[in-house]
């Protein structure tokens, strides 16, 4: 067993992780961390964890050394107590944005600030197992990854190569935005909502173009709608030359046959013919679908995933069991409900 | 292979004529119009109706 604490558990993403690393075998969660919970059963924040688990959140003074450290803090601030977190542990996943992309050019552009640990950057991993699984394996840091741009990652890098621009539309639940209400948040604003907040320029462009490079022009949009969790993809993509929907199959089963946690759902019968968020709620699944136009020169991909899961803890658990030398899907499997 | 999306398919051996199966990968429902060769085609579906 390997003892794991989590830094910052208070969140959305932290209470996900909690109950993740609760039910896997090889991992027993020793301490979490919140200033503002400290003291308290986890459970009072977690209610999902009554009963299950009986740790109580402690101040991040009191930290003490372990196995593995998951970072669960807002954005900037595991950047700047990197070092002192690297005493604690040799093993740290960081779920927030702060080492997610390769340099502090990159970074600046995209956060507006310098990057407070630039010297940190090269050491982390970006955490998407389905394109860095041979450099996770046995690495000691790893970074989380955005949900929007695991999406957009997932979806269209069997693609590269065959695309000449894709314009995509995410829609996203409120879970996105984290659990400190702000004034989008407000029930009378956000219930009910099917708001585009973010039509150009979204932070997790400087993700997609760093996994699937910038020959592709690719523009999103992202919308919120009242969902709690989840992430529906819709991407219209352009080819070069025209291409058959087995064409697509082959590409798709080439890039994805061996990935446990990437299904593709394409269907030509039943009800629920493409990914839908809500079957993937609560999974480490990312399900994938396409249909081609008629003329084959432009293909719809729909792809759907849990912003919590496979768009944060879900991957970060992921990579842990390849960091250290685990099943990669143990303590993952949980398939969902439905309906 | 599913004429649809070229995914193997296994046709138990003792299939018949007019047998439908399902691809595993689509989801496709094919019908076995013939065995020796091996013809499978789209079964026909019932189009949903969306109202007047």
């Amino acid at each position: 067993m390997i003892n794991v604490g989590i830094v910052g558990g208070s969140g959305y993403t932290g209470g996900e992780l909690l109950r993740l690393l609760h039910f896997h075998p090889l991992v027993d969660v020793t301490q979490i961390t919140s200033r503002q919970q400290a003291g308290r059963y986890v459970h009072t924040v977690h209610p999902n964890m009554r009963g299950i688990s009986k740790l109580q959140f402690i101040h991040p003074d009191a930290l003490q050394t372990c196995d593995v450290l998951f970072l669960c803090l807002p954005h900037g601030e595991a950047a700047r107590q990197i070092d002192y977190y690297a005493t604690l542990a040799p093993t740290i996943i960081d779920l927030s944005a702060d080492f997610r992309l390769n340099t502090p050019e990159e970074y600046e552009r995209w956060y507006g600030h310098p990057h407070p640990a630039p010297e940190w950057l090269a050491r982390f991993i970006y955490g998407l197992p389905e394109v860095n699984r041979t450099l996770l394996r046995g690495a000691a840091y790893a970074s989380g990854v955005g949900c929007n741009a695991t999406a957009v990652n997932l979806a269209l890098r069997p693609l590269i190569g065959l695309l000449d621009h894709a314009a995509i539309e995410i829609k996203v639940g409120s879970s996105e935005g984290g659990n400190s209400p702000n004034e989008g948040s407000h029930h009378p604003i956000r219930s009910g909502a099917v708001r585009t907040y973010k039509p150009t320029g979204h932070r997790h462009m400087a993700e997609i173009q760093m996994i699937l490079g910038t020959d592709i022009q690719t523009h999103f949009a992202v919308t919120a709608i009242e969902m709690v969790r989840g992430i529906h993809l819709t991407a219209h993509c352009y080819f070069n030359q025209p291409q058959t929907e087995k064409d697509l199959w082959k590409l798709y089963r080439a890039a994805y046959r061996d990935e446990p946690f990437i299904r593709l759902v394409s269907g030509k019968t039943g009800l629920h013919r493409f990914p839908e968020p809500r079957i993937v709620a609560g999974t480490n699944y990312c399900d994938i679908g396409f249909e081609v136009d008629a003329d084959g020169k432009h293909v719809v991909v729909i792809a759907a995933l849990d912003n919590l899961g496979k768009g944060a803890a879900g991957s970060a658990v992921q990579c842990m069991n390849l960091m250290l030398g685990f099943d990669e899907c143990m303590g993952l499997q949980f398939p969902g409900i439905y309906p | 292979m599913c004429p649809e999306c070229d995914a193997e398919l296994n046709i138990p051996a003792d299939a018949m004529e007019n047998e439908i199966i399902a691809c595993p990968d689509c989801g496709a429902e094919l019908e076995i119009i013939s065995l020796n060769p091996l013809q499978l085609e789209l079964a026909p579906e019932v189009e949903e109706d969306w109202g007047e």
